[in-house]
């Protein structure tokens, strides 16, 4: 493999990374909350199909950005409404809505657009394109630096360096805001959270309500800038994924973003079957290649993480003692 | 808090859980423009309106019993099994290779072998999630999702690189030879008169010889190990000391490992018959139905397991209750399909709504009886 692929790579490594990136901190203000989420991929799923179909209707992505994350957070709401207020089982939520959205979104899409649940192909405003970073030319010719800073970091779409910017973000606001101690406190203990006179309530539904927003832009993206449009189960997974990568991060941001590039890498070399026969030497059977992600995160779950301990209030609904 | 009198905890709650996702069914009909009525009356008569219909409503149902099961003794201990799908393509994997192994001479030797083979090779996806869950901590619901999609691509690498024939193109196995061939429901004495063809005004439709006719369905067998399985899931859980251990470890892991439950027995052992019996869905779909194994044979019905074994409040005769009635959802769906506009999704959204009612907003329903109980009691005093 020379500098030139390992670079192409590098590039779809970010580009396929930064869905997994979005969802995975949606996941992580969710679950330091003390709510899981395991309706990422349905969110996401969700928000790519009305950001394709209102970019599609309107011709601009701005706007179905906007209906990407307004769909997922409808989606979200219903899981903090199951999940919060109704104190219901938060994985069998989790999983209803995921099935809901595989159904619902081929339901819309068909009654919209009558082509087989899929959106038409976008183009032109429709789409967020890719963006080149000033001075690709000034450093073309420099040697490694001039391909790293030209195919892995410049060339992509506001929406990568969006999802990039996210993870300071959210650092900053989980320690060093007093939302995010409070954040982290209802994750951990509610009931003293609720002892010192705040809503646990309105906290954990604040954080569903962000998980909403980081995966409908996520899902946004994943229609209007990875790919030109929605088709059925087009996340594929990745909300899954993500999830994985949130434990492997032990549900910290900086983690997170080292955790989902990993995972994105995995992806980008299942599309590049001939560079994996090059550098392992035999044939790999291409649905090994598309097994790849999935087996390393069971490996990753298996024993490379350490000990992940997740929030301690995690999965369990807060009863207020009356 | 009030409580509800059990009575209507065990059959009041679902009836409504089942009658609000109808009507949020509805209103997902009416908001893309079609008429919930004329598609429930499309359902009811592709489900139930003919033999054939009948047939695969059954046929389905058999599928979802296993499935349902599986879901249900992980439920007791305490485990969300996702990877009904994955277990059930890997059943239909075992079902394969036992079905081409030998030329079978009587269809009830095959039968037991492959259900071996289906159980076995079930149970075995279902080992690795459990181990990992038993001994590393690894969260049970994500690793089976994992296993899901590994399966699925493993299923396609046997088919294209190892199971399919020189020369055939699509990526399914050989036939299964005809000794393997299991009995129609439409085939076996008494049950058959369900499916007898009838003439216009009701008397039965006769051959020149005079004997009555049938409708051949795919409903086979299998149904009747579905049910002597949900009898025997019945026994396992409430009647033997290890599903007492199930049972009292997912109520309190703390207060089993206490009373000397081994967790990680318990969990693996559970997780086994629990893969097992999702494999074992393999012979309705794979020996009984198509006869050879294709790509991605359990359509679905491994997920389903999970709103059918909710929706039967995890115990056996729920279960079987309940997977009749989404093997009608699926039925009539299909039905939808062929017949409507509308996609044949509509059962995945149909599902969901179930799912969330039963599953996850069961408290509020609650919630909402005690209202309604408290009235009553008004009243009366």
């Amino acid at each position: 493999m020379d500098y030139e692929t390992l670079m192409q790579i590098l590039g779809s490594t970010v580009r396929l990374g930064t869905p997994l990136l979005l969802a995975c901190l949606a996941g992580l203000f969710s679950e330091r909350s003390g709510i899981f989420d395991i309706g990422l991929e349905g969110k996401m799923l969700a928000a790519a199909m009305a950001a394709g179909s209102v970019a599609a209707l309107t011709g601009s992505a701005w706007i179905g950005l906007g209906a990407g994350i307004a769909a997922s957070l409808i989606f979200a709401m219903l899981h903090g409404v199951a999940s919060i207020t109704f104190r219901g089982n938060q994985l069998i939520s989790g999983v209803a809505l995921n099935f809901l959205a595989s159904g619902m979104t081929v339901l819309v899409a068909q009654a919209l657009f009558g082509q087989g649940g899929r959106t038409p192909p976008l183009s032109g405003a429709a789409r967020f394109d890719p963006i080149t970073l000033p001075f690709v030319e000034t450093l073309k010719d420099v040697p490694l630096i001039g391909p790293l800073y030209a195919q892995v970091i410049s060339g992509h779409s506001i929406l990568v360096y969006a999802a990039f910017a996210f993870v300071p973000l959210s650092w900053w606001v989980l320690n060093r805001t007093r939302f995010g101690l409070r954040l982290r406190a209802v994750g951990e203990n509610p009931a003293a959270v609720d002892t010192a006179g705040v809503s646990v309530v309105g906290l954990r539904f604040a954080a569903v309500a962000i998980t909403g927003v980081l995966c409908g832009v996520a899902g946004a993206y994943m229609a209007t800038a990875l790919q030109a449009g929605f088709g059925r189960e087009m996340t594929a997974g990745r909300g899954y994924i993500a999830l994985a990568a949130l434990i492997f991060a032990k549900w910290r941001p900086w983690q997170a973003l080292g955790a989902t590039m990993l995972f994105g890498f995995f992806q980008a070399l299942a599309l590049r079957p001939d560079v994996v026969e090059g550098v392992v030497g035999v044939k790999v059977p291409v649905s090994a290649l598309d097994a790849l992600p999935y087996v390393l995160t069971v490996l990753v779950l298996a024993g490379f993480v350490g000990k992940a301990i997740p929030p301690r209030a995690g999965g369990e609904p807060y009863v207020k003692e009356r | 808090m009030n409580k509800l009198p059990s009575w209507a905890d065990v059959v009041l709650v679902p009836l409504i859980s089942l009658l609000l996702a109808a009507m949020v069914a509805a209103i997902v009909l009416l908001s893309i423009g079609q008429s919930p009525s004329e598609a429930l009356s499309i359902m009811v008569e592709g489900a139930f309106g003919s033999a054939n219909g009948w047939g695969y409503t059954l046929y389905y149902a058999t599928s979802f019993m296993f499935t349902g099961l599986s879901v249900t003794v992980a439920f007791h201990a305490g485990l969300f099994n996702i990877g009904g799908e994955g277990q059930a393509q890997l059943g239909g994997l075992g079902v394969a290779l036992v079905c081409l192994a030998l030329p079978w001479p009587h269809w009830t030797v095959a039968l037991l072998a492959a259900t071996l083979g289906a159980a076995l090779f079930g149970a075995a996806w279902a080992a690795i999630p459990a181990y990992l869950q038993a001994k590393r901590g690894s969260h049970i619901v994500i690793t089976t999702i994992m296993f899901n999609y590994i399966a699925s691509a493993f299923i396609v690498y046997m088919l294209v690189d190892v199971l399919r024939p020189a020369g055939q193109m699509d990526p399914a196995s050989a036939r299964f030879p005809a000794g393997a061939k299991l009995p129609a429901i439409s085939d076996m004495p008494f049950l058959r008169e369900l499916f007898a063809k009838l003439n216009a005004d009701g008397t039965p439709k006769l051959t020149k010889a005079g004997v009555a006719m049938y409708s051949n369905v795919p409903a086979n067998v299998t149904l009747l190990i579905a049910i002597a399985a949900c009898v025997a899931v019945w026994l396992l859980l409430w009647r033997t000391r290890l599903g007492y251990q199930i049972r009292a470890f997912g109520k309190s892991e703390a207060a089993s490992k206490y009373a000397g439950i081994n967790p990680v027995k318990i969990t693996m052992i559970a997780m086994l018959i629990s893969g097992a019996l999702a494999g074992m869905m393999a012979i309705n779909n794979v020996m009984g139905e198509s006869e050879r194994l294709l790509q991605n044979s359990a359509e679905g019905a491994g997920f389903i397991g999970i709103a059918v074994a909710l929706m039967g409040r995890n115990h056996p005769l729920g279960v079987f209750l309940a997977a009749i009635l989404f093997g009608f959802l699926y039925q009539g769906g299909a039905a939808l399909g062929l017949n409507t506009t509308i996609p044949i999704e509509m059962r995945i959204v149909v599902q969901g709504l179930v799912i969330l009612f039963t599953g996850a907003l069961d408290q509020m329903v609650r919630m909402l009886l005690v209202w309604v109980f408290s009235f009553g009691r008004k009243a009366a005093a």
